[in-house]
């Protein structure tokens, strides 16, 4: 690292004005990215981190105004520099890519054309050589066929694919500085570590500084030098990685790896540090004594399930050929089996596309299978039509819990609307005061605030959206859980409090779980048992300790290893 | 290349549906008319022999099928039947009118789409503005104005007060003679011919229709462009452009009015239909000799060959209208027919 830094930024302030005042964004943030360095930002949604990058780059919007401080780019104040300078420095000096790289792209606009805007913008290339130069940055990135990728349109490539197409344009004018912002969320781990690697080694190739901001602790310890970690628009730590992570200083730095699920992290380790700035956590219920579950009583038989889909993109094919009936229909499940007991909980865990979810709206009788059965509580519940179950007393036993906390809540409903639903439906109670009853008390079963259960979804935080979708499924009391990726789209400190609430709620219900995720880390402190899925497939079955630090498979292996952690005896 | 001429196919199929639903529509709408089709369609002045004459060539006489398969064959033939006000064939009146509908409808979406366009995008790239405050006031006066209302204000003040405007009498003022007819659209007839002095006098005509037309087409187009404008500006694919630091040329123009464009293009061929509907009043008012007018007095005149003739050919016009959105549609956006 030299003295002089490529960018910084010193105490600087951004406000932003909205119709109920200005509100505070920023607050005297400083931090240094030196030449060739990688610097972390890490913190969760607030925190500013996204806010800091937008300031610096200048594409803050009209709402915005940095009101104190500043930030310098090699000697040149960014801030306060005219719209025209900042123009001409974007993607020719300091470039960023973006979090959701598919939409981040221009659905109507050829990719390969998309990176000779930026080319001939900055006057890197002419249009003699313009594609040339588009093709070599295709391939810079590692895009298998290049010629042939140049002419798609985003949608036609795979989320992987278009944050590649992202990094080329980014990288096409020799940028020196790169900002990273959340570029792997939404990916799978594999794609994320791909993808990682690649900037790691383009830009390290060039010499570039990178800024790289993430909401993952574990990624920004394995690729980044130094981390800043921010809270609600300050700045509370920064260190090396080794540093933060071996000796952290700050409470909510020390919260946020505690939080953040590692390898042999447990369950309770989660929320150990306890929460100095925002005051306790509201009290939990009184715990009850867990119902023993009856051990060896198989509650979910899955056996031997097909799921087909009809192919839209059947290539090159005039409809009056004959198709291949093989080649006509994708299978998204492809002969799986497996059992659940009673009490126990069980994680599908694997990469989009690997018919995990499939197979969860299968159990829980959203979809129709191709062929296979169901068997839960002892009865086949797959000769009943989706429409004809959802009446059959079973189903209300199985009930499930979204991804999105927000979006599958009812935007007209209040919280206590939304729990109120499946007691009038599934168990026909109509008295208003038998249902509140009910529901202050699964309100205190989840750890839910009584005076909160009048607001609507938007007044609420993720966590406490979390909570409702919770309790709204276990209203009726139900035998088995589906929980599909329940927790990918908090934060990890919320996420830490919520699969602590869903172990409670599971040992002190006696439920069974069955966890769909991504993450195998999160299924390990949830789960005993673990199908890792890919293809359609199950490719290994275990004990969650087993197949995390075991792994039989190589598929596992890669999925393992793909998982970015830290381990701050390693470090 | 192949898939796109694939869907292109596949869309022309699907008007076909349309199409035969159509035919059968007027079909069963004459033929459900409370007493004898051909009393109707012979006319209050006709006799016996003449009704009989009417009930022959109507095939009335014969089964549900058979009549359907002359009707069908009358049609491909383009034979519409006679219009009894004008003892022509109904076919022959309706396309000698239509070029007179369509210059003007054309003229209207064409004033519309020059200043909505524009009007949408400066207001959407500058929100809050004088801009913006100006669009939402032409679209609410496009939206709360019916037309033969702001057909007579115009005549009132350009014509009346102000003496700018020509009379108000159709196409062309009696002084001038019409065209030789290539096209049937005045205005280009006489510049193929040469003629500017009509070219002159025709446009003039046409300036306080079209005006009309054009300001109840405005506000839908404008407020599409606005809102899709705004969303295309807050989105993810201009965020990129800007961080690449593209010029605000390219920011607006290419990457985003070009995906603004596409919900613009689909209501631009809502509006015509609009329009043509419209049009039957503002023809009315500034005695235009279009369809719209033909249709007002067949229907007065209780006419039935000439007003079938009308829905039909109208509800062809439909079709063949949102089939070319379509189309354009599918060449235009590479999304399109991915989904079905």
């Amino acid at each position: 690292m030299t003295t002089q830094p490529l960018l910084s930024v010193d105490a600087l302030s951004v406000q932003f004005r909205t119709r109920e005042g200005t509100v505070t964004a920023l607050q005297d943030v400083s931090l240094r990215v030196g030449k060739g360095e990688v610097l972390g930002i890490v913190g969760e949604s607030g925190s500013g981190k996204s806010v800091t990058a937008y300031t610096v780059i200048g594409l803050l919007g009209e709402a915005g105004r940095a009101v104190n401080g500043a930030a310098t780019y090699d000697g040149l104040a960014l801030t306060g520099a005219a719209e025209k300078d900042l123009r001409d420095l974007r993607g020719r000096e300091i470039s960023m890519i973006f979090q959701n790289p598919r939409a981040a792209l221009n659905p109507i606009r050829p990719v390969g054309r998309q990176i000779e805007d930026v080319l001939l913008r900055h006057a890197q290339a002419s249009r003699m050589n313009v594609r040339d130069k588009a093709l070599a940055m295709l391939e810079k990135v590692r895009i298998v066929d290049p010629e042939l990728r140049y002419g798609s349109y985003p949608f036609e490539l795979s989320g992987g694919m278009c944050q590649r197409v992202m990094i080329a344009m980014a990288l096409a004018c020799d940028p020196r500085l790169l900002i990273a912002d959340e570029p792997t969320t939404g990916l799978d781990v594999t794609t994320q570590k791909a993808t990682m690697d690649l900037i790691r080694d383009l830009t390290r190739e060039r010499h570039m500084s990178v800024v790289l901001i993430t909401h993952d602790l574990g990624m920004a310890a394995a690729y980044c030098d130094r981390i800043v970690v921010m809270q609600k628009g300050r700045v509370v730590e920064s260190a090396s990685v080794r540093d933060l992570f071996v000796n952290p200083t700050h409470p909510y730095t020390k919260k946020l790896i505690a939080a953040s699920p590692g390898p042999h992290s447990e369950l309770a380790d989660l929320t150990a540090v306890p929460d100095e700035l925002e005051g306790a956590a509201p009290p939990a219920a009184p715990v009850a004594p867990p119902i023993p579950a009856p051990a060896g009583d198989d509650l979910l038989e899955v056996i031997d399930l097909v799921k087909e889909f009809p192919r839209q993109d059947a290539p090159g094919r005039w409809p009056w050929q004959k198709r291949d009936p093989e080649k006509a229909v994708f299978r998204a499940v492809d002969h799986v089996s497996f059992s659940l007991k009673r009490g126990e909980s069980l994680g599908l865990v694997g990469e989009s596309g690997c018919g995990k979810s499939t197979t969860s709206s299968i159990i829980t009788r959203l979809l129709d299978p191709t062929a296979g059965d169901v068997i839960f509580a002892g009865e086949n519940v797959t000769s009943f039509s989706a429409a004809a179950f959802a009446r059959l007393p079973q189903r209300r036993k199985i009930q499930m819990v979204f991804q999105d906390p927000h979006d599958s809540l009812n935007p007209r409903f209040t919280a206590r609307d939304c729990i109120a639903e499946p007691l009038r439906r599934l168990l026909g109670m109509s008295g208003g005061r038998e249902i509140g009853a009910r529901i202050d008390e699964l309100a205190d079963r989840v750890g839910l605030p009584r005076d909160l259960l009048t607001r609507f979804p938007h007044q609420l935080s993720g966590g406490q959206k979390a909570r409702v979708g919770i309790a709204r499924a276990i209203a009726v009391d139900p035998l088995m859980l589906v929980l599909d990726e329940p927790t990918s789209a908090l934060d990890v400190s919320v996420q830490a409090v919520v699969l602590q609430l869903l172990d409670r709620l599971k040992r002190e219900m006696g439920m069974s779980y069955i966890f769909v995720s991504h993450d195998l880390n999160v299924v390990r402190l949830l789960c005993e048992r673990v199908i890792v899925m890919n293809r359609g497939r199950i490719v290994e079955t275990g004990t969650a300790d087993e197949v995390l630090n075991n792994p039989r498979e190589a598929y596992t292996r890669t999925l393992v290893q793909a998982i970015p952690h830290f381990e701050p005896g390693r470090l | 290349m192949r898939t796109k001429i694939l869907q292109v196919g596949r869309r022309l199929l699907q008007a076909l549906p349309s199409v035969f639903g159509i035919i059968v529509i007027s079909f069963v709408l004459t033929r459900a008319l409370p007493g004898d089709p051909a009393v109707y369609f012979a006319g209050a002045m006709a006799d016996k022999v003449s009704i009989e004459q009417v009930r022959k060539s109507l095939g009335l006489d014969r089964g549900w099928v058979e009549q359907f398969g002359i009707y069908v064959d009358n049609l491909a033939h383009g034979n519409m039947g006679m219009s009894l006000s004008t003892g022509r064939p109904v076919s022959e009146e309706l396309l000698s009118r239509l070029p007179a509908s369509i210059e003007l409808t054309l003229l209207g979406l064409g004033l519309a789409v020059l200043v909505a366009v524009p009007l949408g995008v400066l207001a959407a790239t500058r929100p809050g503005s004088w801009i913006d405050h100006l669009c939402r006031l032409l679209v609410t006066a496009g939206v709360s104005l019916p037309t033969f209302f702001t057909g007579l204000f115009l005549i009132y003040v350009f014509y009346f007060l102000l003496g700018w405007a020509p009379s108000p009498l159709g196409r062309l003022d009696i002084l001038y003679l019409s065209p030789p007819q290539v096209t049937g659209f005045y205005t280009i007839d006489s510049l193929l011919a040469g003629d500017l002095e009509t070219f002159a006098a025709s446009l003039a005509q046409l300036v306080l229709p079209a005006a009309t037309l054009g300001l109840f087409a405005l506000a839908p187009i404008a407020r599409m462009t606005r809102a899709a404008m705004l969303g295309a500006l807050a989105s993810d694919y201009v965020r990129t452009a800007k961080a690449n630091g593209l010029s605000r040329a390219t920011v607006l123009g290419t990457y985003a009015f070009r995906n603004a464009a596409l919900p613009v293009l689909t209501t631009l061929g809502m509006v015509f239909s609009f329009l043509l509907g419209a049009n039957v009043l503002v023809e009315k008012v500034f005695s235009w000799p279009g369809i719209g007018s033909f249709a007002i007095e067949a229907l007065v005149a209780s006419d039935y060959a000439a007003v079938q003739g009308f829905v039909l050919s109208m509800a062809l016009l439909f079709v063949a209208v949102n089939l070319a959105i379509d189309l354009v549609l599918t060449l235009v956006d590479p999304r399109v027919g991915l989904d079905d």
